[in-house]
């Protein structure tokens, strides 16, 4: 039951995620959302896998400081604070996050899935994280909030990966885990070297490198 | 096999020194190809008149189900002229491409890996090996297409040539992956009898005649060859021309070869793209001022009599009659050793031309022949050869095509016979009147710009390649009958069934001995010449002016204008100005172009509409991050809904 309510709560940090404007309120839950997944796979009772044990270890490691550290310093590098003016308002973003977790709910009922999987809540949050993360993608102007949205992708990704964690091996997890850490190291001093080229972060100015 | 093997590896490695060596990397690159060539003609020469025919398999694999190299008659006789050609062109590269070149040693790799693809295609006989030879033979190809690629027609005519050869990749990638219908696997066998005739046997012949005759450049498939031979070097032109382009004759040659029952539009069509390429290559060729253009549409015209001589055949062998399918084949296939021969030497001759006056432009040359003797009694004697005339080899190999269409005649189908008799006399007269154009306006006359009144003698090393292949012509046209017999192997081959030896068929005993009158005819006339004493230092003929000059002369265009005319309404050439009124008219420009029919009036208006049209579409590609993000949700969003529905 545990894991319900942890999957719940990633659900529910989706919400915030879309309604907030501060970026490092954005970054904070981010990491929150990502220490509730490293305890997804403790709460599911597989204490007995060393290889599930260690990942968790790592992915609360990785999500919950590391990310966030690098995200701050960007932050503080750049000096931005606020996401103003983004592509799509704050009330609608929520109400479109709303709509995507109903979609996803239904989807999720739907989907030719293995009768073992079809249950729970995971498919329907791993959907709905999935689209949040897209949702900010594509919504948002600064490079910085962006990032989170990838974050946020990706853990819809891991969470979906949950239902195979019996399964799959250490070293795809792992390969994942490193994958975003340098994803988001890399972003991290691009970001600050987008304002120096363009004396900005806003994404639209990327435009002018179109043929 | 291991003669082949060698000629491979020697080919392929030739560039290989080169690249880690200060100076001299010309001459081992020479050395090298020289003995990969050597071992070449010793092992096509086995395989043509011996018995052995050795086959390297590959591993036995999955992916592979049987690909396997094997040197068979047909292949032999493609691997001569890739021999002879690049192993007299990396002579001549050794001055005409030196080492102080800044990309000399690219163009030397390029071209032993160029050698090596080609040499590896005569030998292919799966579709992988096949493919492999293919694509490699068009990249390294490319990179010495663009050996000069600071000029910008230079790189236009590269781009033209990768798009070409690689939408002609495309449908052999097509053919071959249909292949296995036809021919139960990869490997290169015989179809099953009645698969010709079905619907997929007619798509699958459609597609391998689209892409082979992309590479080989027959006629509404040909305007990838013009820049990219003028834009070559001359060395590099004279290997795709002589023996890159025939490898879609190979290609056809082997699809002949594979079907035992061919429908009848086999035969006509590539007949019909005979006719085409023959008759208007030629012209074309007339009104062109680039001597290396000029070749390469001469080229064209060739690949037609290629073409007509197996469309006869093919023809032949719907109605079961051997001897049409032998003369036809044989004639078909000893033309293309033939053209390799004589349009090698004629663009190494021109290059020698070009590379001593400083240019390529007919009307800017003029008066070579007392400056340059060597060069031009090469040039004159490719030009001999190509244009059919007796005692060298292009006659015998047309005569051959000449008697397949007789034999046609009389029988069922003898409609086509009679249009391929018209076209091959049309061919020939034109190709006269236009060598009889490009060697006077180069060669003879005065020079016409003081850059070819500067013109020298190329060195020794470009001058013997251009001896050696002269030579080959002559050989040929003096004692073709020596050539009976391994004719008869590749074109039995063809047939799929033995039939009555060439050498009877075509009288070649009789060419020899004809041959020999002529010869003492041209040693008497050079004997009484010696004896004459001449003036030197006098204008050529000065038309009884007191006072004539370079001007005066006939231009090449002047020379051609008369059957220009004549062909306006499928030609249509451009011109400028040259209007003059009045009893002491002004000065007036004059200006005259002749326009390719396929590249500058359909495929390049018709893909620059394309690309106006598709500019339509530029809106999608936004440059905005979130909405390419948008579009990775909307397809996700869709293959959910999708997989749901």
């Amino acid at each position: 039951m545990l894991h319900d309510l942890l999957i719940a709560l990633t659900m529910l940090t989706n919400f915030t995620l879309v309604a907030t404007h501060r970026v490092q309120k954005s970054i904070q839950v981010a990491a929150f959302q990502g220490v509730l997944l490293g305890f997804l796979p403790l709460s599911m009772g597989l204490w007995r896998h060393t290889h599930v044990l260690l990942l968790a270890a790592a992915t609360i490691l990785v999500k919950g400081w590391l990310i966030p550290f690098l995200l701050r310093r960007a932050m503080r590098q750049v000096q931005i604070h606020r996401e103003v003016n983004p592509y799509i308002s704050y009330t609608l973003s929520l109400m479109l996050c709303a709509l995507g977790t109903g979609i996803s709910l239904v989807l999720a009922h739907n989907l030719p899935l293995k009768p073992g999987d079809a249950h729970g809540l995971f498919v329907p949050a791993a959907l709905s994280t999935l689209f949040t993360g897209f949702l900010l993608l594509v919504s948002r102007r600064k490079a910085l909030t962006q990032v989170v949205g990838y974050l946020v992708l990706e853990n819809g990704i891991y969470l979906f990966g949950m239902l195979l964690v019996e399964q799959m091996p250490l070293l795809v997890e792992t390969g994942i885990l490193l994958d975003l850490f340098v994803g988001i190291f890399v972003m991290g001093i691009v970001i600050n070297h987008i304002r120096a080229a363009f004396d900005s972060t806003d994404t639209l100015r990327m435009a002018e490198l179109k043929d | 096999m291991i003669l082949f093997g060698a000629t491979l590896l020697l080919a392929f490695l030739s560039g290989l020194p080169g690249l880690f060596m200060k100076r001299g990397g010309g001459r081992s690159a020479a050395l090298l190809m020289g003995s990969s060539a050597a071992s070449g003609l010793l092992a096509a020469l086995q395989v043509l008149l011996g018995r052995a025919t050795g086959a390297v398999a590959l591993p036995n694999q999955r992916v592979l189900d049987w690909g396997f190299l094997h040197l068979d008659p047909l292949g032999a006789i493609f691997l001569i002229p890739v021999c002879i050609l690049f192993g007299s062109a990396s002579v001549y590269g050794l001055a005409y491409w030196d080492d102080h070149r800044e990309n000399s040693r690219t163009v030397r790799a390029a071209f032993g890996v160029l050698a090596g693809f080609l040499i590896l295609l005569t030998g292919a006989q799966h579709a992988f090996t096949f493919l492999l030879g293919w694509e490699g033979m068009a990249l390294a190809a490319f990179v010495l297409v663009m050996a000069e690629d600071r000029d910008p027609a230079t790189r236009r005519a590269g781009y033209v040539y990768l798009a070409a050869t690689h939408t002609g990749t495309l449908f052999l990638f097509s053919a071959f992956a249909l292949l296995p219908k036809a021919a139960g696997g990869l490997a290169f066998g015989p179809w099953t009898p009645g698969f010709a005739s079905s619907p997929l046997g007619s798509a699958l012949f459609l597609l391998f005649l689209a892409g082979f005759a992309f590479k080989a450049g027959a006629l509404p498939l040909h305007f990838w060859l013009p820049p990219a031979h003028s834009a070559a070097p001359s060395h590099v032109s004279a290997v795709m021309s002589g023996v890159l382009i025939k490898m879609g004759i190979l290609g056809l040659a082997r699809l002949v070869a594979w079907v035992p029952d061919p429908p009848i539009w086999w035969g006509g069509s590539v007949t019909a793209l005979g006719l085409a390429s023959g008759v208007l290559g030629v012209a074309f060729a007339l009104g062109q001022h680039d001597l290396k253009r000029l070749l390469a549409y001469h080229s064209i015209e060739n690949i037609g009599i290629i073409l007509l001589g197996l469309g006869l055949g093919l023809i032949g062998k719907h109605a079961g009659s051997l001897p049409i399918q032998l003369l036809g084949f044989g004639g078909a296939l000893l033309h293309v050793v033939n053209h390799a021969l004589f349009k090698g030497l004629l663009f190494l001759a021109a290059g020698s031309a070009a590379k001593a006056a400083g240019t390529r432009d007919l009307e800017a040359l003029g008066g070579l022949a007392r400056r340059m003797p060597r060069t031009s009694l090469a040039f004159l004697a490719g030009a001999w050869a190509i244009c059919g005339l007796p005692p060298l080899n292009g006659f015998v190999s047309e005569w051959m095509i000449y008697l397949a269409a007789f034999q046609g005649l009389g029988r069922p189908h003898a409609l086509w016979s009679v249009a391929a008799l018209g076209a091959l006399a049309l061919i020939g007269a034109l190709a006269l009147a236009c060598f009889a154009k490009a060697f006077g306006a180069a060669f003879l006359g005065e020079a016409r710009s003081p850059a070819a009144v500067e013109a020298r003698e190329s060195p020794p090393s470009m001058v013997g390649p251009m001896g050696v292949l002269a030579g080959a012509c002559a050989f040929i046209g003096f004692f073709p009958v020596l050539l009976g017999r391994p004719l008869d192997r590749a074109a039995t081959q063809l047939a799929g069934a033995q039939g009555p030896p060439l050498a009877a068929m075509a009288s070649l005993t009789m060419l020899s001995l004809m041959a020999l009158p002529l010869l003492a005819g041209a040693w008497m006339l050079v004997r009484w010449s010696r004896g004459r004493s001449f003036r030197e230092g006098v204008p050529t003929w000065d038309c009884g002016y007191t006072a004539p000059a370079a001007r005066m002369q006939y231009t090449a265009s002047s020379f051609a204008e008369g059957l220009m005319r004549g062909m306006r309404w499928v030609l249509w050439p451009v011109t400028a100005g040259g209007r003059v009124a009045g009893f002491v008219p002004r000065p007036r420009p004059f200006s005259s172009h002749l326009p390719d029919l396929v590249l500058d009036r359909a495929a390049e208006p018709g893909l620059g509409g394309a690309a106006r049209g598709l500019g339509a579409l530029r809106f999608l590609q936004a440059g905005h991050l979130p909405i390419y993000l948008l579009y990775v949700l909307l397809t996700l969003l869709g293959l959910f809904v999708w997989m749901v529905a």
